[in-house]
Formats: C-alpha cells, structure tokens, sequence
C-alpha cells in the first residue's frame, strides 16, 4: 500500500503551467525528495499537499483515501505535517508555545472545560508536555525552551520548525528546503535527524531540496522536476545521471 | 534576581509561578477589599469603572491581542449586553438571569459578526466592525417599542438574593470586581489551554496554524464570540452603574476608549487591559482639573511674571476656552495613541518590565535590550 499518491496534479495560474499532470506514488516508510530548478513547481506540489492550493485538475490520495477536498485543516488531522521555505513559526510566543500548538490535533479538551481548568484540561496539558519534550529531546533543542521565537537565530528556527512538525506525530512529513540558509554542521544534523525520523520514528518524508549532497545521502529516491513537470524518476544515481536532468540543470 | 528550579511540568502551567506572586497579588487583593471603606464615595465610584472597563479591555485583548482581530465596534456589544438587560429587568426577570441573557445575546451577535470578518483583515476588518458599530446605534435609536429610542432607558436599582444593591453601594463594587477577576482568571485559563494557544497561532501565523490543524474560521468565530460575550457581561453592569442608558452612550468614541485602554496598558498582557483601564479613567478627573484649576493657576502665574491684571486676566479667560472647548478629549485620546504607537508600542505594562529588567539586571542592563530592530525572515507569500 502505497502511503501517498498523486494522479494526474495540475495547478495552473492563468497560461502558467505550474505543476501539469504530474503523477507520483510515496511508499510507506521511504524518503523521497524532489528537485529541480528554480520555479519547477517544487513548492507548489507541498502547497497541493497541505491545501494552500485548490488543484486545477488531478486527484491526491492519502493512504488510499482521497483527500482533494479535505480542507487545508484537516490535512494534519490525517497525519500529514509540514514544515515552509521561509519558516511560518509563531514569531510572538515561546519555542514551548509553538510546539504545544503543533499537539493541537490530539486536543479534545471543550472550551467550557478550559475555561475553568478542569482537572482533565491539566492532565491533557501534561501529556502534551510530555511528548513535546520527547520531541525537544529528540532534536536537542533544551536550551531553547523559554525563549521567544522573535529573538532565535535562522538555524534554530528552521529546527523548531521541524520540532513543531513532528509534535503533530505525523504519518507523512513534507519537509520544504530544510537545508536552506543553514550551514554545513547544522545540514549535517539535519540529514541525521531525517534519516532518524524515518528509522526511529516511522515516519515516510518528502523534501524538497536543493543541496544535492543531502539528497544524495539521505533520499531512496529522487523526483526531477522541471516546468511543472517530471522529468525523471529513480535513485539519486539515476536522476542525476539522467540526460533531461542534465539538461534542465546545465541548460544544454 | 530569581532562579525557578523546575521539578514538575505543573511548575510551568501554574498562574502564579512563585510566592513572589503570590504575596504580591494577595496584597493587591486585600487593598481592593478595603477600598470601599477607606476611600471616598467618588474614588470608589472610579474604582467601579476601572473594572468594567477592564473587563472590557480583557475582552478586547482576547480578540484583538492574541487572536489579533482588531474591532472598533465594542461599544456595540456593550450597550447589546445593556439593553438586554435593562429590557428583562422590566419585566421581573432576576438578575443572575438577565446578566447571562446579556453576555449570552451579545455573544450571539459576535459569533454572527465573525463570520463576515472571517474575509477581511487589517483596516478592512476595523471598518467592518465599525460600521457593525454603526447599525447597533441606528437601531437602538430607532426600535422604540424595545428601546425607547432617544429618549433612553431608566435601569432599576440592581437586586441580588433578594436584597437592593444600590448602584454606589461597597456591595455593587465587590460585584464588579468579582466579575473582573472572574474574567480575568478565566482568560489566562484559557490561554494556557490549546484554545488560548490557537489563538495566537491565528495572530501570528494563518498559514500555518491552518497547516497543524487548527480551524482557522472556527477559532475567529469563536475568538468573536468570547470576547463580544463578556463585554456584553460587563454592558450589563454598566447599565446598572449608570443607571440610565441613551444611545448616544454607546458611540463610536467609546471603542475608542476600548482600543485606547489596551493600547496604552499594553497588548501583549492582561496587565495592560487593567492598567489602561485605570489611565482612561483618571483621563476624565483630569479634565475636570484642566478646567477648574489649571486657568486660574497660569493667571495667577502670569500675573506673578508681571503681566498687569488686565493681560492675566486675558490669558487666564483664553486658556480656560481652550481647556473647555468640544472634542478636547478626542483630541487628548488622538495625541495619547500618536505618542504610544511610537514610543511606547508595548504600553504601560512593557514599560513597567522595562523598569524591572533594569533594576534585576542592574548595574549590567543594556540600553539596546529593547532597541526596535527589523527582521527580514518571515514570507508574506502564502497568506
């Protein structure tokens, strides 16, 4: 059974072809990361995804239920969390607060209950503490806690990211560009921790990523895209030894 | 300064994390409690206002500083909670009835004005709410049959368990400020539970409280309906403390107060709501001065620089004109708002923290701790 499945995605702005037909299967357990060009259609597809964007045409299938019309909140009710190019974190609140959010699909709590903090609200809220510190255990992020997200440096927002991601216990990750604008001892962290989540935690991921050597190191396999479409499919070997892709990056 | 050592994740849930606070509060509370016997009727007669309008401003920072929606249409939602209950009053129906009637219609109404508010944002949605404003007052001043229309409402003397509470009686007082802390405590309840942090969530980030899972729609709706409820809560005893209401009370000027209360005390904190409360009521004492004491005084100040008795009789008549002329106060609240927007974004109560980090970290604080920096990281892409 495949975990994630895409038929036919097209997302189109007027004449621009962002995303055209492009059909892809992600399988349980695997990491799968898609490259291509600047404009290729990369985010748009994560965009799909989570909703952001109303597919002009094609159908997407999780866990072979299909989830075209699921509104882009009930996407992570299913079990698929995300994390953004440019970092979407809750900048006025604390690293704490911001991962506590991400346990929001597993709150039950009503809001005449919170009202008056029962005593269930306490319990719930211990036991999302407790597996939010599971995750701030499992990325080193301790030292962080308290802190406002307002006066964290670049590198350690792009990990809260990630944390508050994995808070949500996610079947599917999409991770967009989680190497960007980090350098080469955080990337290298970062490719750990991937490859951790997948073999540790169970969890399939699907990155979109520029930096080869990550791909390379961490990926089972490797979608190219260009223009909105595929332009190959493999291992990280074959996609880059691919002709087109060869092509599209050199502009041969 | 103090360090916490953190033994049980309840030390980070509870509301007064140590006995600094406790102590600090207790005494707060104590003087609260024997300020109707010690103070004079007039202060105390303040005291009441101060906590219905910090209840209001409570309210206003559900909405507009953790959920951050601005509405400029409070007054509306108060004088909702006012008019319902003055209307039941009328008829016999008790007051712990009436006063749920009021907050629960009001809420109602909030609810049914976030929907449309669920598209706009920014001005968009302050102009929304204000001409939401606007309708309330039109009908209110036109629905004679149920309102009277201009000529206003008599609100009868408040009953409780069966006894009179005159609306400047300790026992009214004590009323309102349990209504207050009742609020208060409510809210930071809520805010440390996963509404109150959806909430924020909405503030800071749609797109990506939407991508973990939060009903972005669900939660301004609600969010609407919270805050415009206790302020239909608190229009309940402002009626009463008034004890005649007119449409012409519940204008515009008054959201403006409501946005001036948690502006100036702070948005960031319920502190602020309190603190702006107790500032936009002493604004009204100080009028009064302005008026009464200040002409007199630079007459005779001008006077004492040798002007002759004629020209300080001149300057004394010209600054009393001025001290007395129309919208003196709308021009006070525009100069107030001006002023903290620019120097002081984060309001008496950021100022107050200000003070204390100075005095913690002394001799070691940093003038450039609180310097206003710009940060280009965060996409306006997907909005």
């Amino acid at each position: 059974m495949s975990c994630f499945r895409a038929e036919n995605l097209s997302l189109h702005f007027g004449g621009l072809k962002a995303v055209d037909a492009v059909s892809f299967a992600v399988e349980k357990g695997e990491i799968l990361s898609i490259i291509g060009p600047n404009g290729a259609g990369k985010s748009s597809i994560f965009n799909l995804i989570s909703r952001i964007y109303r597919p002009t045409a094609g159908k997407i299938f999780f866990e072979d239920q299909d989830i075209t019309e699921v509104p882009a909140y009930g996407i992570a009710r299913l079990g698929i969390a995300r994390t953004f190019q440019n970092i979407e974190l809750f900048e006025n609140a604390t690293v704490l607060a911001n991962l506590l959010v991400g346990r929001h699909r597993h709150s039950a709590t009503r809001l005449w209950q919170e009202f008056l903090f029962l005593p269930s609200v306490r319990r719930a809220e211990k036991e999302h503490r407790r597996r939010v510190e599971q995750v701030i255990e499992f990325l080193d992020l301790e030292p962080y806690r308290d802190k406002l997200i307002s006066g964290l440096p670049y590198g350690v927002r792009k990990v809260i990211e990630l944390a508050r991601a994995l808070c949500t216990e996610p079947k599917l990750i999409l991770l967009d560009e989680p190497s960007s604008g980090l350098n080469v001892e955080e990337t290298d962290d970062m490719s750990f921790w991937i490859r951790d989540m997948k073999s540790e935690l169970g969890i399939t991921v699907v990155m979109v990523e520029h930096d080869m050597s990550l791909v390379n190191r961490v990926s089972d396999r490797v979608i190219a895209l260009n223009y909105g479409r595929v332009l190959a499919m493999g291992t990280p070997a074959e996609v880059q030894g691919h002709p087109d892709v060869i092509a599209a990056y050199l502009g041969v | 300064m103090r360090f916490l050592f953190k033994t049980d994740y309840d030390d980070d849930i509870r509301l007064l994390p140590h006995s600094g606070y406790v102590f600090s509060y207790g005494t707060l509370l104590v003087l609260l409690v024997i300020a109707p016997f010690v103070l004079s009727s007039y202060l105390v007669s303040q005291l009441v206002f101060v906590c219905i309008y910090a209840t209001v401003g409570v309210a206003l920072l559900i909405l507009t500083g953790f959920t951050g929606q601005a509405s400029l249409g409070h007054a509306a939602f108060l004088a909702i909670g006012a008019y319902t209950a003055t209307y039941l009053q009328q008829f016999g129906v008790p007051f712990e009835l009436y006063f749920l009637a009021a907050g629960l219609l009001s809420g109602i109404v909030g609810a049914i004005v976030g929907f449309p508010a669920l598209r706009l944002q920014g001005i968009y949605l302050v102009i929304a709410t204000i001409s939401f404003a606007f309708i309330v007052e039109e009908i209110l001043a036109r629905w004679e049959s149920v309102t009277r229309g201009n000529e206003g409402m008599r609100v009868k003397t408040l009953q409780l368990f069966g006894a009179a509470v005159p609306r400047d009686s300790p026992a009214f007082y004590f009323l309102c400020l349990a209504v207050l802390i009742l609020t208060i405590v409510g809210t930071l309840n809520l805010l440390r539970s996963p509404t109150g942090r959806a909430f924020v969530a909405i503030r800071d980030s749609e797109t990506a409280a939407r991508s973990m899972g939060i009903n972005v729609s669900l939660y301004k709706v609600k969010s609407f309906a919270i805050s415009a409820g206790i302020t239909g809560l608190a229009g309940c005893l402002f009626a009463h403390k008034l004890s005649f209401i007119s449409p012409e009370m519940f204008t515009l000027q008054l959201s403006i107060e409501f946005i001036i209360v948690i502006l100036i005390g702070g948005t960031f904190s319920l502190h602020g709501a309190v603190l702006g409360a107790i500032f936009i009521v002493m604004i009204d004492p100080f009028l009064t001065y302005l008026k009464d004491d200040v002409p007199g005084m630079i007459g005779n100040l001008a006077a004492a620089f040798g002007a002759g008795s004629e020209r300080a009789g001149h300057i004394q008549d010209s600054v009393a004109a001025a001290a007395s002329a129309n919208g003196l106060k709308g021009a006070i609240y525009g100069i107030i708002i001006v002023l903290f927007v620019l120097f002081e974004p984060l309001g008496l109560y950021g100022r107050w923290l200000k003070i204390k980090l100075f005095f913690q970290l002394f001799p070691l604080y940093k003038r450039a701790t609180f310097k206003r920096q710009k940060l280009y990281v965060k996409s306006e892409r997907n909005r």
